[in-house]
């Protein structure tokens, strides 16, 4: 009984969520900075025109190895300071005449959406004519989005025999029918920095969170034999 | 040390400094057999604490304001020293609050804690889980994300499912014809302010009473009953401080570790304490495909969604709590403890606690014909379990009760 409820407990609401969609695993590791400073610059010279990053200040990203001149030559525009957040030029109500719905904000996309998801996504554009942007996306149908990174990826379309079985059942099928500059395998380790710094992102504070758990959850137990022995040595004259 | 104690003479004369420490705490005498369920109230005392003093702090830097508000979490987030970790124990602490809450109602349910003579002790218990759902319910709008808005949206209109009065009784709620920033400031007032006072206010009345009558205790036995002739000290009570003080400081660290690995290594314990649908910005005109309210309130949700009628459902998910006032009234045993009570009491308690966490698990679930059925027999039995309860408690076969606690 007592383990069926913590079983219970433990299940991720996400898993319960109703999306049948195949994601693949991003290979996520913060501890990689070269690949967060190499996401970082696929952010801020593909999504950072269209998509916001508001919560983001441009400095905190000496948190992951780069120094405020780094910061200054590789990935700020000529106008923006060090401290300044990411955030886009774009109004929102132009952004919405032109593509549906106006891009959200990226700042904790990657907990909202989980890193898989993003992973996935990233990699999914097809062409698609129904579309009036020309790209469909197996893991967000319709979407109002079109392949940013396809000079990259190349173009790939949906193979018409998995069309109709793909989103019910496993992974979809796809065919690249105009490489782009990298190869596929590139493609995706690309793909894998950017949704590492997307999830960084997401929790700048993430790693920091984590050492001093161990540093807190030490003292506790540590605390814990003092207060039991103490307890004990009290209790004595009762039992 | 005479300087101190002159101090404390000085005190005295002025304020029952020295009284009411002898009173609650070196004098109060608790009986000496407390278990593993003890732990719960102080923990509850304790994370209150915990909750207040970070809510103080993250009211320094939370803005209460539709355009700001979810912006200024991801502020305190980032930008405040040490805000990931103040918000962390906050949201944590909610779930956490509602954790030992139900473990500490549950150990009075089954010692008989709630009967004669702590009936009030009981009411003043559920006064303050009541308020403690509204203080949630409210400092869950705060962040301003998707479940915020639309948890908020549900609740609040299900108020308009009374006759005559719902619709204006709920655009007085809101203060607005949808959840708004007009909202939003009113939820800020009432989470910061007035349910707090009134939770710290119920605290001190429920421990109040508690020391008037006494603890109750594992074996469902009145201690006072066999006072020492001389000093009128019960027989089988020991002092409050120092011996349970310095057990309860155990379970503080051993709940300070769990909360710690829950604050530190997973905060969003997996969607159920933070949930990702609230990393969205609240958008009033996109509605989230699945609206779940967090897991301490999904067994009354599920009960409203087990009833085909919306007002009638109200009224069930309404009544769900009011009920369990009634409780003191409600048992009919001789016996207060589960400890001597007869095999038909254990059955149905056994069937009522999978029928409360079961359905829990369906508020959450999307609901399906089967589901919605499943959730209409918990709901028979959470009623059932209650209405019958002075038919099958005095038929209940007890045992007979030992006059001292037994060694």
């Amino acid at each position: 009984m007592k383990k069926f409820l913590l079983a219970l407990f433990f299940i991720p609401l996400t898993a319960l969520a109703s999306e049948h969609v195949y994601l693949d695993k991003a290979p996520v590791n913060l501890d990689d900075y070269a690949s967060i400073q190499r996401g970082a610059k696929i952010f801020t010279n593909y999504c950072l025109s269209c998509h916001s990053a508001n919560a983001m200040r441009y400095s905190r990203l000496e948190d992951v190895g780069l120094t405020e001149e780094q910061i200054k030559n590789n990935l700020l525009f000529a106008t923006d300071k060090v401290g300044n957040t990411m955030s886009i030029a774009m109004p929102p109500a132009d952004a919405k005449k032109w593509f549906g719905a106006a891009p959200p904000d990226l700042s904790v996309v990657a907990r909202s959406r989980n890193p898989d998801w993003l992973y996935t996504y990233l990699r999914s554009f097809y062409l698609d004519d129904s579309r009036p942007t020309g790209w469909n996306n197996t893991v967000f149908d319709k979407v109002g989005m079109p392949h940013v990174l396809w000079s990259l990826q190349g173009k790939q379309i949906l193979k018409a025999a998995a069309h109709g079985e793909a989103e019910a059942h496993g992974k979809p099928e796809f065919e690249l029918v105009q490489p782009g500059s990298l190869t596929p395998a590139e493609y995706d380790a690309t793909v894998a920095d950017l949704v590492n710094y997307l999830t960084w992102m997401g929790e700048p504070a993430k790693m920091k969170r984590m050492e001093l758990g161990v540093i807190v959850l030490l003292f506790l137990s540590i605390f814990f034999v003092l207060a039991y022995y103490m307890k004990k040595e009290f209790w004595k004259d009762i039992h | 040390m005479s300087a101190m104690k002159n101090l404390v003479g000085w005190i005295d004369d002025r304020f029952p400094l020295t009284a009411n420490w002898k009173a609650h705490l070196s004098e109060y005498y608790a009986p000496k057999n407390f278990n593993f369920w003890y732990f719960f109230g102080s923990l509850a005392l304790l994370v209150l604490v915990i909750q207040i003093l970070t809510g103080i702090f993250l009211t320094m830097n939370y803005k209460p304001d539709a355009a700001l508000a979810f912006m200024s979490v991801e502020y305190i987030m980032r930008d405040v020293e040490w805000g990931w970790l103040i918000r962390y124990m906050h949201s944590t602490g909610a779930s956490m609050f509602f954790v030992v809450v139900y473990l500490h109602m549950f150990r009075g349910l089954i010692y008989g804690s709630y009967r004669k003579p702590r009936e009030l002790i009981w009411i003043f218990g559920m006064m303050i889980y009541l308020a403690l759902m509204a203080e949630a319910f409210m400092g869950y709008l705060l962040p301003w994300g998707q479940m915020s808005f639309w948890g908020a949206q549900v609740i609040i209109s299900l108020f308009g499912a009374i006759p005559f009065v719902g619709d204006a009784l709920s655009l007085w709620i809101r203060g607005d014809f949808v959840v708004s920033d007009a909202t939003l400031n009113r939820f800020f007032a009432f989470h910061v302010i007035a349910l707090p006072l009134v939770l710290v206010g119920l605290v001190a009345a429920h421990i109040i009473a508690l020391h008037e009558v006494g603890s109750n205790n594992p074996e469902g036995i009145e201690i006072k009953k066999h006072k020492d002739p001389v000093t009128h000290i019960p027989l089988d009570g020991i002092p409050f401080h120092p011996y349970y003080s310095v057990k309860d400081i155990v379970g503080v660290i051993v709940f300070l570790m769990v909360f710690s690995a829950i604050v530190f290594f997973a905060p969003e314990f997996g969607g159920w304490f933070l949930e990702p649908d609230n990393f969205i910005p609240a958008n009033p005109f996109k509605t989230p495909e699945h609206i779940v309210p967090l897991w301490y309130f999904t067994p009354f949700y599920a009960i409203l969604r087990a009833v085909p009628d919306k007002f009638l459902g109200v009224v069930g998910m309404g009544a769900g709590v009011v009920i369990m006032f009634f409780l003191p009234w409600l048992d009919r045993s001789k016996v207060k403890s589960i400890r001597y009570r007869g095999t038909l009491y254990k059955t149905i308690l056994t069937v009522f606690i999978i029928s409360f966490i079961g359905l829990g698990y369906l508020g959450t679930q999307a609901p399906t014909p089967a589901l919605t059925m499943l959730a209409r027999v918990f709901s028979v039995i959470y009623f059932g379990f209650f209405i019958l309860m002075p038919w099958y408690t005095a038929i209940d076969k007890t045992k007979p009760v030992p006059e001292r606690i037994p060694e």
